[in-house]
């Protein structure tokens, strides 16, 4: 028997995955980006785990939602990364500081 | 009575000085002379009706607000009359002079060019010291005084291209300030322990303020009543020219003479003696106060009027005479004598004003030359200044019958009654004071309208005897130097005679005190006469001398029963049980003759003839005596020619002392804490924060994005284990 | 028995390829190790009857989204050496902060219990429920409105990513008809004047 706590935990270690992916992939954008579709998708198990468990299917809707969402960040987010390459033929986030104060 | 009445007495000189001085183009001279002397006059004839209805008539005292200027957190501020027997006594005696002195100023300043000007000024004035005496609360009298200051300033400095008399005015007014520090302390204690301004409350609340008492520090504290008397003792000083603000009143001969009698004589200077009378009620509480106010005002007394017999400039010597008056005043007042410190106010205002408006007009006569060693034997050119100026000079040493007796030996004897702290001393300082004013008149008198006519000799002698011989009335062999006058030429009295002035001062630039020097220069359309003949003053001169004299000579025994001895101030001055040293003496007063022929007995009497005798062996029969006393007293000489070395004080230690303060609060205080730390300081720290911080922005995506999983985290454990 | 046995199962791999995504040197590998994380948790979702989801996450995430990660990933020449430098300099960090996540999302649940038994399974669903049905019936009534919002936020998203990555080329030979009707004619005539030439 599958119980809500299993899923939290499943979802807890796949957010401290990409939490830490965060940290060890500061430089690459591309992985940057893919660690907040794993962030994203440990916030989904949680809706989805409770929208099972507690009845209530405005989780999943959320979920949907965040699909939407996310799907949205990564068309725009891979548009700017190529831009971005365009321009400097690197994607190498330490050569991005030109806001620094 | 009627408070229209009382507006239009200080109101109508204000409305003539606004006229005069700012419609003074449209109006001419004619036009300002008239509605200023209108105005005065009007608020005269009505200071008089006032004075019969309050004292004929037995009015009763008005006391009462006639305008609310605003009500802040309970104290009223206002414009109130409070018009009693002794306010008007002085209304009277302030109109009076005024008015003498605006017919007086038609003929002294006829050539002047600042003619409007200074007729608005002597209106603004008479409206300001009105103001003074009629006022019933601090704010107004504050008011007043400050008023009195600033058109003494304009005054003194009315020929304003003197740097002399620009220097005579900021000395003045920064002396006047210094005692306006004081005055404000007093006003600012009264406001705080009665919480009113009004005169009435603060008077009715001075027995209570006696036990407060101002904790200065663990083991020292004075009585409220005390500091409050003191502050505005020190007011009284700077405007009443007391030891050691005096040193402006001698500079501020600079002005026009019309100005010294009005201002620096009879008027202004005495508002401190005015003060003190009216805030008997507070001073008679405090005898610490009294105590220091009669130690003022008797070295002030004697030892300025020490001064007067050395200097040679007759207006200057007028003036050490004031100052050593407003000594006796002050001493009068320190011994709870009120009445008689403004019987002799009264007195002094007449016969002051007489002898400063004679030696004006001695000036006019002598064409603008102040110097007493170039004048001599005028008396036969000119009677009437000559009469009038002995009848104010023998009021003046206090002559039997005339008025300057009565005051000044009221003063005296009621030093002599007193039994307060420093009396003793008090009284042998007005004593000798007595002798000194003889000497000092009477060597006035004898070096202007007596002996050889030095006036045919040169105008530019050389200074450089004057260190020496300043006291010397002789024709000293210096005189002869330069061409005498008759041959200069009758050359009009312009820029020629300004440049030979011009001269002459560059010899001793210490004596620099010389009305031609900047008077209109160039304007001036005398005709053409010989210099060497001085001539009798206009009639507009004359007339107030004669005015001034008949005063001079009656009103002091006409007066002194009622006015000194008499209730004549009835509840208007306070004096305790105790204090009351007036009192003393009317038991042994007998009429005004009676104490006048008791005078001839009195030791002041004699003394006064002892100085006039001194005057007449050094200045007129033995000239060389004169010269070998002041050989022999060279160091007393020194130290009274610098005038006790007042003004080196001030100018090297004071002002030197207050200037270094200054510049370290200005290099400490302002440019480095508040400009520096403060503002700058603000800037830079910003700044330095600011690049410290900058560093958080390095630009990089991920530090940011670290920052937020950390912020996050940080948020999830604060919401958990808060 | 058999659905705990599968959940285990690709619980272990979705960690395993989870940390693939974060740990591999080759970003196609990363993301190849996401769609497999994608996948697993489709599986997961439909072991606890989630299918519509698990069908859309396939589709979009796998389908799309993913494609179009590797597509880039191809299409840029990226130097991974370089990007991977200094790769262990913040993973204390990481590993720190992974680690107290963990540890507070444990606290959240067992600390607050938020009101629910969390060992508890859920209640079966009766035979003839349709998560389709359930769902569509809850988007197109209540959440309509939030529909519609992210249809224009998908259309906004398509917009402005071709905006971004459209290019005009050089060499591109198209008319400026502005240009064409703005011409004068100084622009294109000269007109020189010359001395005749001399005959020879």
């Amino acid at each position: 028997m599958i119980t809500l706590g299993h899923l939290l935990a499943l979802s807890a270690v796949l957010f401290a995955i990409a939490v830490a992916g965060v940290f060890l992939n500061r430089k690459n954008v591309i992985l940057l980006l893919m660690c907040v579709e794993l962030l994203l998708l440990a916030a989904n198990f949680n809706f989805v785990a409770f929208s099972r468990y507690l009845g209530d299917i405005s989780g999943q809707v959320f979920v949907f939602f965040v699909l939407t969402v996310a799907a949205a960040e990564s068309a725009i987010g891979l548009a700017i990364l190529v831009v971005l390459f365009r321009e400097r033929r690197s994607i190498n986030v330490e050569d991005l500081n030109t806001l620094k104060g | 009575m009627n408070p229209n009445v009382l507006l239009a007495i200080p109101l109508l000189p204000l409305i003539a000085a606004i006229i005069a001085g700012v419609f003074g183009r449209q109006v001419g001279r004619a036009g300002a002379h008239t509605v200023t002397i209108a105005g005065v006059a009007i608020s005269c004839a009505l200071s008089l009706y006032v004075l019969k209805q309050i004292y004929f008539d037995g009015a009763p005292t008005f006391d009462a607000p006639v305008y609310t200027w605003l009500v802040s957190d309970g104290i009223n501020i206002q414009v109130g009359f409070l018009v009693d027997r002794l306010t008007a006594l002085m209304m009277v005696v302030v109109t009076f002079v005024s008015l003498c002195v605006h017919v007086y100023t038609i003929g002294y300043m006829h050539d002047d060019p600042g003619y409007q000007r200074f007729f608005s000024y002597i209106s603004l004035f008479t409206f300001s010291m009105l103001m003074l005496v009629m006022s019933n609360n601090f704010m107004q009298l504050f008011f007043g005084w400050e008023a009195v200051g600033v058109v003494s300033y304009l005054l003194i400095g009315f020929w304003y291209t003197r740097p002399s008399a620009i220097f005579a005015n900021m000395k003045a007014f920064i002396v006047n300030r210094v005692g306006d520090f004081g005055f404000i302390v007093g006003i600012a204690a009264i406001v705080y322990f009665t919480n009113s301004l009004d005169y009435k409350e603060a008077f009715a609340a001075a027995p209570q303020l006696v036990s407060q008492n101002i904790v200065l520090s663990h083991t020292t504290s004075v009585a409220a009543l005390t500091v409050i008397c003191v502050g505005l003792f020190i007011g009284a000083m700077g405007k009443s020219a007391q030891v050691p603000l005096h040193v402006w009143l001698p500079d501020s001969m600079e002005g026009p003479t019309p100005i010294s009698a009005l201002i620096h004589a009879a008027t202004m200077v005495t508002a401190g003696i005015f003060m003190v009378a009216r805030m008997s009620p507070l001073f008679e509480h405090s005898e610490t106060a009294l105590t220091f106010v009669l130690v003022i005002g008797a070295t002030t007394a004697f030892f300025m009027g020490l001064l007067g017999v050395v200097n040679n400039d007759i207006k200057r010597v007028v003036a050490y005479s004031t100052l050593s008056q407003l000594g006796y005043m002050t001493v009068a007042l320190g011994v709870s004598a009120y009445s008689a410190a403004i019987f002799h106010l009264m007195t002094h205002a007449f016969f002051k004003a007489l002898l400063f408006l004679a030696a004006g007009s001695v000036i006019i006569g002598m064409h603008h030359e102040q110097d007493m060693r170039k004048m001599g034997g005028l008396a036969k050119y000119m009677p009437i200044t000559a009469i009038t100026c002995w009848i104010g000079a023998l009021a003046l040493v206090g002559t039997p019958f005339l008025s300057g007796f009565y005051s000044k030996d009221v003063i005296i004897e009621a030093v002599g009654e007193s039994h307060r702290a420093a009396a003793t001393y008090a009284y042998w300082c007005v004593l000798l004071g007595v002798f000194v004013t003889s000497l000092y008149t009477f060597r006035m008198l004898f070096m202007t309208f007596h002996g050889p006519e030095r006036f045919r000799h040169a105008h530019g002698h050389g200074h450089a005897e004057e260190q020496g011989t300043a006291g010397d009335p002789g024709p000293g062999g210096a005189l002869a130097h330069a061409p005498a006058f008759a041959t200069a030429g009758a050359h009009g009295h312009g820029s020629a005679h300004t440049s030979a002035h011009a001269a002459e001062v560059s010899h001793a630039p210490a004596h620099a005190v010389h009305s031609s020097g900047g008077h209109g220069a160039g304007a001036h359309a005398h005709e053409e006469h010989d210099r060497s003949a001085p001539h009798e003053s206009p009639a507009v001169v004359t007339v107030p001398l004669i005015a001034l004299a008949i005063p001079s000579l009656l009103i002091g025994g006409l007066t002194v029963s009622s006015v000194v001895f008499g209730d004549f101030f009835g509840d208007a001055i306070f004096v305790l049980e105790r204090n009351d040293v007036l009192g003393e003496l009317a038991h042994e007063f007998h009429g005004a003759i009676g104490f006048a022929l008791h005078g001839f007995l009195s030791l002041p009497f004699w003394l006064a003839l002892a100085g006039a005798a001194t005057a007449w062996l050094f200045f007129l029969k033995k000239p060389s005596l004169a010269n070998t006393t002041a050989r022999t007293f060279g160091w007393l000489r020194t130290i009274l020619v610098n005038k006790y070395f007042f003004d080196w004080i001030n100018e090297n230690i004071v002002a030197g002392a207050t200037r270094l303060l200054g510049r370290s609060l200005w290099r400490g205080g302002d440019a480095a804490i508040i400009d520096g730390a403060m503002v700058n300081g603000t800037a830079a720290a910003m700044g330095r924060l600011g690049s410290l911080l900058r560093h958080v922005q390095s630009g990089y995506l991920y530090s940011y994005a670290f920052w937020m999983i950390i912020g996050l985290a940080v948020l999830l454990g604060w919401f958990l284990w808060r | 028995m058999l659905v705990q046995i599968l959940f285990w199962a690709f619980a272990a791999v979705l960690v395993g390829s989870a940390l693939g995504v974060i740990l591999t040197r080759n970003p196609v590998h990363s993301a190849l190790s996401l769609v497999l994380c994608f996948v697993t948790s489709a599986a997961i979702w439909l072991l606890i009857e989630a299918e519509f989801l698990a069908v859309v996450l396939v589709l979009v995430y796998v389908g799309a989204v993913m494609v179009l990660f590797l597509f880039v990933v191809m299409m840029l020449d990226i130097n991974t050496e370089e990007l991977r430098s200094g790769f262990t300099r913040y993973a204390w960090l990481g590993w720190l902060t992974a680690g107290v996540v963990i540890a507070e999302i444990v606290g959240v649940v067992m600390a607050r219990s938020l009101g629910v038994d969390v060992t508890k399974g859920a209640e079966p669903l009766p035979a003839d429920y349709s998560n389709t049905t359930e769902l569509g019936a809850a988007l197109f009534t209540q959440y309509a409105y939030p529909f519609e919002l992210a249809a224009v936020l998908l259309l906004v998203a398509i917009v402005a990513a071709i905006a971004l990555t459209m290019r005009k080329r050089p060499g591109h030979k198209v008319q400026d008809v502005a240009k064409q009707v703005a011409v004068r004619p100084q622009d294109r005539i000269r007109i020189v004047k010359m001395d005749p030439e001399k005959g020879a």
